[in-house]
Parts: C-alpha cells; sequence; structure tokens
C-alpha cells in the first residue's frame, strides 16, 4: 500500500515537472509567438568567436553602449578557431576568422555568406580588399591566400569563389597588418635589410621562426628566395618539389644550430627577444611593441623583400537567422562605423575602413600610425599606457609603403597535408 | 562474505533489500559474485563511457579518410601509410617516425631512470629516517611544490635561470670557470630531461613511499638480527617489498614521458620531436585520421612497454 502511494506521488510530480519543463522549452525556443514583448525584453547577446586580434573589453563595452548588443567573446587560437567551426558550428554566432582558412571553412558549409547590400560602409572599404593595392594605387602582392582572391561567392550558398564582385562576402574586412622579422638592434648593431639574414651564420643559435606549419613555411619562403636559392612561382602554394626544397635549406640550417628555438605562442616570441635569447625572429607586430614597451629596443623591421601579410573578417553561423542575424548585421556595421577601427589602428593593426577610423583619432595619432610622419606627442596605447615618446617615427613609415610593400599573404596550400607532414620531418630533424 | 553484505547494506540499502529480515533465506542472499559485480559496476560504466567507447572511436577514425575541411567515413589506411612514409625507401637513414620514436625512448629511459634513483631515495629517507606521521606527511607535501604553480610560468621561468644571460650562465662565468655563456643549458635534451625529473620525480616517490611504510619494521630487525649488512638489508629486504610501487611509480613516469609534448616542447625551443607534438601537429591541421592513427600506433607502443614491465612484476599478486 505504502509502495502504491509513493508511486502515484513521483509519477505526479513527474508530470507537474516535464509539463513546466515543455512549457519552459518552448518559451525558450521562441514557440511561443504572438508575445512581442517577450522578444523585446530578450537581450541582444551575440557569442563571438575569434583570436585575441580584435577582442577588446572596450570594443564590447563600448558596443554595448552604442547599440545595447552584448558581445560574449570565446577566445581560442587560428588552429582552434578553425577546428570549432568545423565540429561545432552551433556554439558560435559571429566568426572572426583569417581569410586564409576560408578554404577549408567554406566548403564545409558551417559558415554563412553576408550580403554586401546590408554593410553600410561596404563601399568604402578599402581598396586592399576589394581590388588588391593601396589607396594610393599601388599594387599588392598576390601570392597566397589573397583576400581579393576569397572575397565573393558565387551564390548565397554557393562553395565556389566568384573572380567577380557579388553581393555574398564570406568574410567582411575588419583588421589586418604586413608582418616581418623583429630584431634587437642594440645586439646586431648593424643594419638588416632582407629576409635571408634570418639564415646569416653570423646569428647562429640566435635566430627564431614559429612553429606553426601554414605560416612557417611562408617565412621560410621568403628566407629561401631572399637567398637567391630559388625563385617561387606561388609562395602560398607551393608544389611537392618546392615543399621538400623548402624544408631542405631550412633542415640544414637547423641541423647547423642556426635556431634558438621556434615559438608557437605570443608570449614566447616576447621572451624569447626580450631575454636575449634570440636577436633575429619571426614575429607579430604588437609582440615587438610588448618588448619595446618593457624597456627593450626591439624592431618590426621592413625588409627590401617585402612583408608577409594577413587579414581577418566577420561571417556568422550556418545556424543564424531572424532576429539574430539582424543584430549581428548591426554589430558588423557597427565595428564599422569607427570606434574599433580607431582602436585597432593605435594597436598598430590597421582598420578596415579608413575615413571612419580616422575620424575617430586625433590628427597627430593618425599622422603617426599611418601617415608615417615623426610622433607630435607622446604616443599611448588605447589603455593609456606610453607607447612611443613624442619624435619617434614607425618602423616601416605608411601605410602606404607599408601595405604597399606586401609580398604574399597568409595561405592553405593545395599540398597542405604534404606541408604537414615535412613540417613535421623538419622538427624531428 | 557478510561483511562486505555489511558494507553494501550501508552504503546502498536498496541492492540488499530485506536482507535483515530475511537473513537467513536463500531465496533473498545475492550471490558474492553478484556482489562483486555491483561493486565494480559503476567504475566499469565510467571506463566504458569515456574511455572504452572513445577509445574505439579513436582507432575507427584511424581508418577514415580525410580531405582538408572534413572526415570521410571510408576505409583508408592513409593514416598510416603517411605516417610510416619513407620507413624502408630512407633505409639506413631513419624516416620521421622512427626517429621521433627513438628519441621519445631515450627520453623515457633517462627520465625513468633519473627520477627512480631520486624518487627511492626520498622515499626510503622519508618512510625509515622520519619517525614522526606529521613529519612524514609535511615532508611528501613538499615533493608537491613543482605543482604549485601552472604549467606556463614554470616553463617561462626556466629562461632566467639556465638562459643565455641567465643566473647559471652568469654565475659561472663569475667565478671564472666558463669564458662563453653555456648554450645546452635551455632549449636542448639536457634542459628536456631536467624539466621532466623536477616535475615527475613526485610520481615517483609517492608509490615508493607507500610501499615501504607497509614493510614490516620486525622483518628489517631480523634482517638484522640475523647478522645482515646494511646493503644485504636493502637489496634482500626492501628493495624486493618495495617492487610494487616500483613498478607502478615507472609506470605513471613512462606513459606520461611517452604522451608529453607540451615539457618537450617548451623546454626544446619546439625543435625536439615527440611522438605526441606529431598528434598535435596533424589534429592543428584538421586531419583527424592521422592524428588518430599516431594516437593508435602510440598506444601499442606504450602498451607493449607496460606489458613488458607488469611481466617482471606481478602488480595484482604483490598488491
Amino acid at each position: 500500500m505504502t509502495e502504491t502511494t509513493k508511486k502515484t506521488g513521483v509519477s505526479r510530480r513527474t508530470l507537474l515537472k516535464s509539463t513546466a519543463g515543455l512549457a519552459g522549452l518552448a518559451a525558450g525556443s521562441g514557440a511561443i509567438t504572438g508575445f512581442p514583448y517577450v522578444m523585446s525584453a530578450e537581450p541582444k547577446v551575440l557569442r563571438y568567436l575569434g583570436t585575441a586580434v580584435n577582442e577588446g573589453d572596450d570594443i564590447s563595452k563600448q558596443c554595448l553602449k552604442d547599440t545595447g548588443i552584448k558581445i560574449e567573446y570565446i577566445t581560442a587560437t587560428t588552429d582552434d578557431v578553425t577546428k570549432r567551426v568545423m565540429t561545432q558550428p552551433n556554439s558560435f554566432d559571429v566568426l572572426d576568422t583569417e581569410y586564409f582558412s576560408l578554404k577549408k571553412l567554406v566548403p564545409s558549409g558551417n559558415i554563412l555568406a553576408l550580403d554586401a547590400k546590408k554593410i553600410k560602409e561596404f563601399d568604402n572599404i578599402t581598396p586592399v580588399f576589394t581590388k588588391g593595392e593601396t589607396p594610393g594605387g599601388k599594387k599588392i602582392g598576390n601570392q597566397g591566400t589573397a583576400p581579393w582572391k576569397v572575397l565573393y561567392l558565387e551564390g548565397k550558398d554557393s562553395k565556389t569563389f566568384s573572380k567577380t564582385a557579388t553581393e555574398f562576402v564570406t568574410l567582411i574586412p575588419t583588421v589586418y597588418n604586413a608582418d616581418t622579422l623583429g630584431i634587437r638592434p642594440d645586439l646586431i648593431k648593424r643594419p638588416i635589410s632582407s629576409w635571408s639574414e634570418l639564415l646569416n651564420p653570423e646569428f647562429k643559435g640566435k635566430a627564431s621562426i614559429l612553429n606553426i606549419p601554414s605560416i612557417g613555411i611562408m617565412d621560410a619562403a621568403m628566407v629561401v628566395e631572399a637567398t637567391g636559392k630559388y625563385k617561387y612561382a606561388d609562395k602560398g602554394n607551393m608544389t611537392k618539389e618546392e615543399i621538400d626544397l623548402t624544408m631542405k635549406v631550412m633542415t640544414e640550417a637547423k641541423k647547423a644550430g642556426q635556431f634558438r628555438a621556434f615559438w608557437k605562442d605570443f608570449n614566447e616570441s616576447v621572451n624569447l627577444m626580450a631575454s636575449g635569447e634570440t636577436v633575429i625572429q619571426s614575429m607579430w607586430s604588437p609582440a615587438v611593441t610588448k618588448v619595446r614597451s618593457m624597456g627593450i629596443a626591439c624592431t618590426f623591421q621592413p625588409l627590401k623583400e617585402g612583408y608577409r601579410s594577413w587579414a581577418s573578417g566577420f561571417c556568422v553561423s550556418k545556424g543564424v537567422s531572424g532576429a539574430k542575424l539582424d543584430w549581428a548585421y548591426e554589430f558588423v556595421n557597427w565595428f564599422l562605423s569607427g570606434y574599433a577601427g580607431a582602436y585597432l589602428n593605435r594597436q598598430g593593426y590597421y582598420s578596415a575602413v579608413l575615413s571612419t577610423a580616422k575620424a575617430n583619432m586625433e590628427p597627430y595619432e593618425w599622422a603617426y600610425w599611418m601617415e608615417g610622419k615623426p610622433a607630435e606627442k607622446d604616443i599611448k596605447a588605447p589603455d593609456g599606457s606610453l607607447l612611443e615618446k613624442a619624435g619617434a617615427v614607425r618602423d616601416g613609415g605608411s601605410y602606404e609603403d607599408r601595405m604597399g610593400a606586401v609580398a604574399c599573404w597568409n595561405a592553405v596550400m593545395d599540398e597542405n597535408d604534404y606541408m604537414v607532414r615535412k613540417w613535421n620531418e623538419f622538427i624531428a630533424a | 562474505m557478510d561483511t562486505s553484505e555489511d558494507i553494501l547494506q550501508q552504503t546502498s540499502p536498496d541492492i540488499v533489500r530485506g536482507s535483515q529480515t530475511a537473513r537467513r533465506s536463500k531465496a533473498a542472499r545475492l550471490s558474492p559474485s553478484v556482489i562483486s559485480w555491483l561493486q565494480a559496476g559503476p567504475m566499469m560504466l565510467v571506463f566504458l563511457a569515456f574511455f572504452l567507447i572513445p577509445l574505439v572511436f579513436v582507432v575507427i577514425v584511424s581508418f577514415w579518410d580525410y580531405n582538408e575541411y572534413q572526415l570521410l567515413p571510408a576505409f583508408s589506411g592513409r593514416g598510416y601509410t603517411d605516417t610510416f612514409e619513407g620507413c624502408i625507401a630512407q633505409l639506413p637513414d631513419l624516416c620521421t617516425i622512427a626517429k621521433t620514436y627513438v628519441k621519445t625512448l631515450k627520453f623515457c629511459v633517462l627520465v625513468w631512470a633519473i627520477t627512480l634513483f631520486i624518487g627511492f631515495w626520498v622515499a626510503y629517507f622519508l618512510a625509515f629516517h622520519i619517525k614522526s606521521k606529521t613529519w612524514q606527511m609535511g615532508l611528501s607535501l613538499l615533493c608537491t611544490i613543482p605543482f604549485w604553480t601552472s604549467n606556463v610560468i614554470r616553463m617561462i621561468a626556466w629562461i632566467p635561470l639556465l638562459g643565455r644571460n641567465g643566473l647559471v650562465n652568469s654565475g659561472l662565468i663569475k667565478v671564472g670557470l666558463i669564458n662563453q655563456p653555456v648554450e645546452w643549458l635551455l632549449f636542448s635534451e639536457f634542459s628536456v630531461v631536467l624539466a621532466l625529473v623536477h616535475l615527475f620525480t613526485f610520481f615517483m616517490v609517492v608509490p615508493i613511499f607507500n610501499s615501504m611504510v607497509r614493510i614490516d619494521k620486525s622483518l628489517i630487525e631480523a634482517a638484522y638480527d640475523a647478522g645482515a649488512t646494511g646493503f644485504q638489508t636493502l637489496v634482500n629486504v626492501i628493495i624486493p617489498l618495495a617492487k610494487p610501487g616500483i613498478v607502478i611509480g615507472s609506470i605513471f613516469v613512462i606513459t606520461i614521458v611517452m604522451g608529453d609534448f607540451i615539457t618537450i616542447g617548451v623546454m626544446g625551443g619546439q625543435q625536439i620531436a615527440a611522438a605526441g607534438k606529431i598528434i598535435e601537429t596533424r589534429v592543428n591541421a584538421l586531419q583527424f585520421p592521422a592524428a588518430a592513427a599516431n594516437a593508435v600506433i602510440l598506444l601499442v607502443i606504450t602498451f607493449m612497454i607496460i606489458t613488458m614491465m607488469s611481466r617482471i612484476v606481478d602488480i595484482k599478486k604483490e598488491l
């Protein structure tokens, strides 16, 4: 008897619970319609997947203030961002990623192209992305996965990149930069002007390269070409023979003890340089700034063979639709409207829409960062810390000079699988 | 049998329902084998769900094909053939995978031998020379110091110590022992072994200490009374009785070193290959089947080592 009562009790409770659960589920999934206030009361939240480059707290705070959209950052390394898009496409709304990963992302069908017509500033995006030239008309190197090669799709759900402009944009451009070698001028004590110096025996045991295969091989190719050993048809898309040749040169240097260490993340590169373990290495712009802010001389050295460039932009997950898609457009439009662009420019990156960023910067800041002029006043980082004293000139000079000297872009090669295997062999050698 | 039932009764009364009232009735009693299955069941289920099934998936995926952006569920040995590429053609030179495993095994042997030597004596000291339980506890906790900071900070901290301008080098120069900074202190096989020993000696100390404190002190007194020297007691009494601890510690250290790629990467300046590193590179390039194939190879080799070790000592029997 006792047991029977118990059972009924349980099932009544279960029934109540599951009914409540169902109602909750219906409300949560938006199945209950006809109550507009429910919708408007819902906070506007976007999950933002990307690397740390664009993800400033200041940016998300300002965005919330201006648009009411709350940005939840999901930060990962470049490789992990790609992995996440492939394996968990529903775990994010807005994706901020690099153009070179599009060769993997677009065929997977996990991302949604955005409509150029809904982007207010689209026509003001720098011609670096749309035409492959600087605003001043300098042609930019097109080796590797240059953004203009993969900017447009043929149709809304197409998996083919369009050669001509369409309204379906794979990634709305946000940020880009030109990378080169970082050096310690106080320890090298002579001018450096070529990528070939990375393998100069003078720096035996004091050089470094990054251990991310798809980027490392590009730097290696710049070095091989600079030494005059070989000229690539396209450094960003090597044949198997070219990969073998590049890795052979690097392996010989490694065996001869040229490299002190390879680095994989930002902090490692800063530590190697700041401690003097290395004096010349492939590096990223904010890492150079970090070393300099520690009071140690470090130059982001412009080289005669040019820069290796990268660019990133926004798209959305295939799971995003309805109101969320509208917020995504609202967010992207806000991002291009100036505040974020100025923020990125002040870190040494470049913003996609130059006019709006300029309007949000002081004239002396613009002159230092973008025009290559000596700083009229002290240059400060977005957080207010001192970056450069008055009178300093940016390494590499103006936007025109730096972007105009880009030789190649980060890339995913057709022979990527082979390249990764050869890279492992290089590490094991 | 009664005891095990009592324990079961206390922890989960529902399972042995009615055992109090019908204690003598055979029908209501659970047979001992059922009880042991019930006791082992939960752990077995956890193992099945979170270890065995994922492992089966890894083996299956290792035989799939792949392209730049997806797994192709069609049978393919590509993950394996790619991994062993050039292993016959390059003879007598070693291929990448062989080189990698030779290096990994070398680290294994070195780290195992050093941690065993240090770990044994630390455990010996703790077990036989420290009389108070509190001090024993306190001192074994001291062995965990290397784990008090995060991996990243620990790695970075080696640079100011062993680096070109680090403490050791500047100290040696000041004393006049060397004129030029010694380069092999950091980003070398030496620094890898040093860091691994620093980290994993603890895994040797604990199981060996555990075996040693269980040794009946009267056995040692008996050896002494029978006229054994200290060395004879060590070899004939202590080492044989500490064997299970030694083997368990060795298994810990060897399995960790076989799979390690972070310590080897950071301390080796990313210039030294490791079995785990190959897997990481493949996963990052989204080549999951190739990564899975390498994981299976690593698993098989590690398993072979463990089997060999448990041949030497039957852990089940010793425990």
